[in-house]
């Protein structure tokens, strides 16, 4: 990570790789075959649970037993069946959608902050208790998210935060995983040189950070934006010990207390399968989109 | 850069009251910028594994016959800890997570390596379009995939039993023997393309030199990815087995949902559902503090066992 970030692009050997390294000389079109039927299969794993939920939410109830799961009924329902989603119980499944943005926006964007503050301060300032304060977080790491829950709970029902939005929202803002990338790509890539002369132009410390060190930070934050948006959008345990109000729910906590109705209403196999499909469109397309910035973002200047 | 440098030097000797002022306010400035952090760092993780520590060593008495007649907490030493030690569900939900993390972990691990030079061997077509498509469900949450695959693994509803039939089997995906390994499967689907991607960015990072230099070498493409591109993604390798780990310990939601589809997974099926059922369920909070720092305290021995294997090995 570090290597690469501090190389400068080097333009022929970029060109060469972009081609990809030729290591098959000979044999390149029947292992391109292989490799590519061998990928297609595994797409297939990928793709397939995807495009049943597809299918099955263009199917009625009673369609939905009687034909063929990997292929459409006769009648496509499914813009009833979106329509009932999104008004069922006074558009409730609006409300966790608009929850789970929240959090994971919210959240997303200022634990970033917070992390490229504070990785900035760990690499660029020699102070008493920075090994210590470094170590510490870097144990945070390692501690299961599931261990802490429980505990946070006990804390926040006694300081009366449980089953409020700061409930899921405060834990969010923290991300020591991002404090530690945050603080690798600052010494690799923030000058020093650059701070002392913005500290001689008269600039105050935070001013320096603001201006010098976010702009050149900008590619470890985008990394570290999208690990902890995907890490709250899919939190499960975290919302279902501290939230009992259904208005307070995340699309996770929602779509399971739907499923958990299946059994006595078959209705609710309509409801959670369109809802299922509504929530996964946004992050795939999300994911699709932006992987091109997580790979970006990991090994910056090594492929452009 | 240079001209701000060397022009305000003159100046500088009229600034020396100001200067010590400046040193002032750099030796602030990092506590500042680090405070946002650490506030928040105290307050969602070491207060509550110092709240999980201490309960886990409390024994909470009720008095009177619905606890009317006070509250009262002593120091109960290791108790707690036995107690869920003694717990034969939890115990064995542990092993359960053992078995799953022995298969599971270096199936994804070898499967998303495999994926990964696959994808970087020029002889993938499409590498972009592929790659997108293994990441995808990592954008898809546990409960949701989960909730997916259950509606795949229940008959009646499944398209795959109808496949399994033309060939002559008749599956059972939540029996009281598949249903971990169909467990396995969802969170394969789930993390072995986000762990690929891991990798494909440190197979980005070898240097094209070193491939041309075997490529002069005459050395063949499973040569290249022995020698070469397996020693130098061992970094990678090791930081998602550790994380892989530390998930299998985690376990919950995938469980926890489909139980409400599959009757073989009971309320202690693994740790975290054994935790909390003992805290929601049973109300017992000091026994399922010493859960979950049992849980911790494995995943942190297990990760540390791994790195001690491969570092012995290595060297």
């Amino acid at each position: 990570m570090t290597a690469t970030a501090t190389k400068p692009p080097v333009t022929p050997a970029a060109r060469a790789r972009s081609a990809g390294p030729d290591r098959s000389a000979g044999r390149r079109r029947s292992s391109t075959i292989i490799v590519t039927a061998l990928l297609v299969v595994v797409a297939l794993y990928f793709l397939i649970p995807v495009y049943w939920v597809f299918v099955a939410s263009t199917k009625s109830t009673a369609d939905l037993f009687s034909t063929n799961g990997f292929w459409f009924a006769p009648t496509f329902s499914l813009w009833e069946n979106i329509g009932r989603v999104v008004s069922y119980d006074n558009g409730i499944f609006g409300r966790w959608f608009l929850n789970s943005a929240i959090y994971a926006g919210i959240g997303a964007l200022l634990a970033t902050y917070f992390a490229a503050a504070g990785g900035y301060a760990l690499a660029k300032y020699e102070f008493k208790g920075r090994n210590l304060v470094f170590g510490t977080i870097l144990g945070g790491v390692l501690v299961p998210g599931t261990a802490t829950a429980l505990p946070l709970f006990l804390l926040f029902s006694q300081m009366g935060l449980a089953n409020t939005y700061w409930s899921v929202l405060l834990p969010s803002l923290v991300s020591p995983f991002g404090l530690f990338l945050c603080r690798i790509y600052a010494q690799a890539t923030v000058d020093t040189s650059l701070i002392e002369a913005a500290r001689i132009d008269g600039a105050g410390e935070l001013r320096i950070f603001h201006t010098i060190g976010l702009k050149v930070l900008t590619p470890a934050l985008v990394t570290v934006f999208l690990f902890q948006l995907v890490g709250i959008w899919n939190n499960y345990f975290l919302p279902l010990v501290m939230l009992s109000d259904s208005e307070l729910y995340p699309i996770t906590l929602g779509l399971n207390n739907w499923l958990s109705q299946v059994d006595r209403l078959p209705e609710f196999y309509e409801l959670t399968t369109g809802g299922v499909l509504l929530s996964i469109i946004p992050l795939s397309i999300a994911m699709i989109v932006l992987q091109r910035f997580w790979r970006g973002g990991l090994t910056e200047g090594a492929v452009k | 850069m240079t001209t701000t440098r060397t022009a305000p030097a003159a100046r500088r000797p009229a600034d020396v009251p100001r200067r010590s002022k400046r040193t002032g306010a750099a030796a602030r400035a990092p506590w500042l910028l680090l405070a946002p952090f650490l506030g928040l760092f105290v307050l969602t993780f070491l207060l509550p594994i110092v709240v999980a520590i201490l309960s886990s060593f409390t024994k909470v008495t009720r008095s009177g016959l619905f606890g009317e007649a006070g509250v009262t907490s002593e120091f109960a030493g290791f108790s707690n800890y036995a107690q869920a030690l003694a717990d034969g569900s939890f115990v064995a939900s542990i092993g359960r997570m053992l078995l799953f993390g022995i298969v599971q972990v270096p199936v994804m691990i070898v499967l998303c390596t495999v994926l990964a030079l696959m994808l970087e061997s020029a002889s993938a077509k499409w590498p972009g379009f592929f790659r997108a498509a293994y990441f995808m469900p990592y954008g898809v949450p546990g409960v949701i995939a989960t909730i997916l695959w259950s509606f795949l693994y229940v008959p009646g509803l499944s398209p795959l039993f109808d496949v399994a039939k033309i060939v002559g089997l008749t599956p059972d995906f939540l029996g009281a023997n598949s249903v971990l390994w169909s467990i396995a499967n969802i969170v394969t689907w789930s993390y072995t393309g986000y762990n690929m991607l891991i990798i494909v960015a440190q197979l980005k990072a070898i240097p094209v030199e070193l491939y041309e230099a075997a490529k002069v070498d005459g050395a063949s493409t499973w040569r290249v990815a022995r020698s070469i591109q397996l020693p130098l993604i061992r970094p990678a390798l090791m930081l998602t087995t550790v994380f892989s780990i530390i998930g299998t310990l985690q376990l919950f939601a995938e469980a926890q949902v489909l139980k409400t589809v599959a009757p073989a997974i009971d309320s202690q099926y693994t740790p975290n559902l054994s935790a909390y059922t003992t805290a929601f369920a049973y109300n017992d909070y000091n026994v399922a503090a010493a859960q979950s720092v049992i849980i911790a305290v494995a995943a942190f021995a297990l990760s540390f066992a791994f790195l001690a294997l491969t570092n012995r090995k290595s060297s």
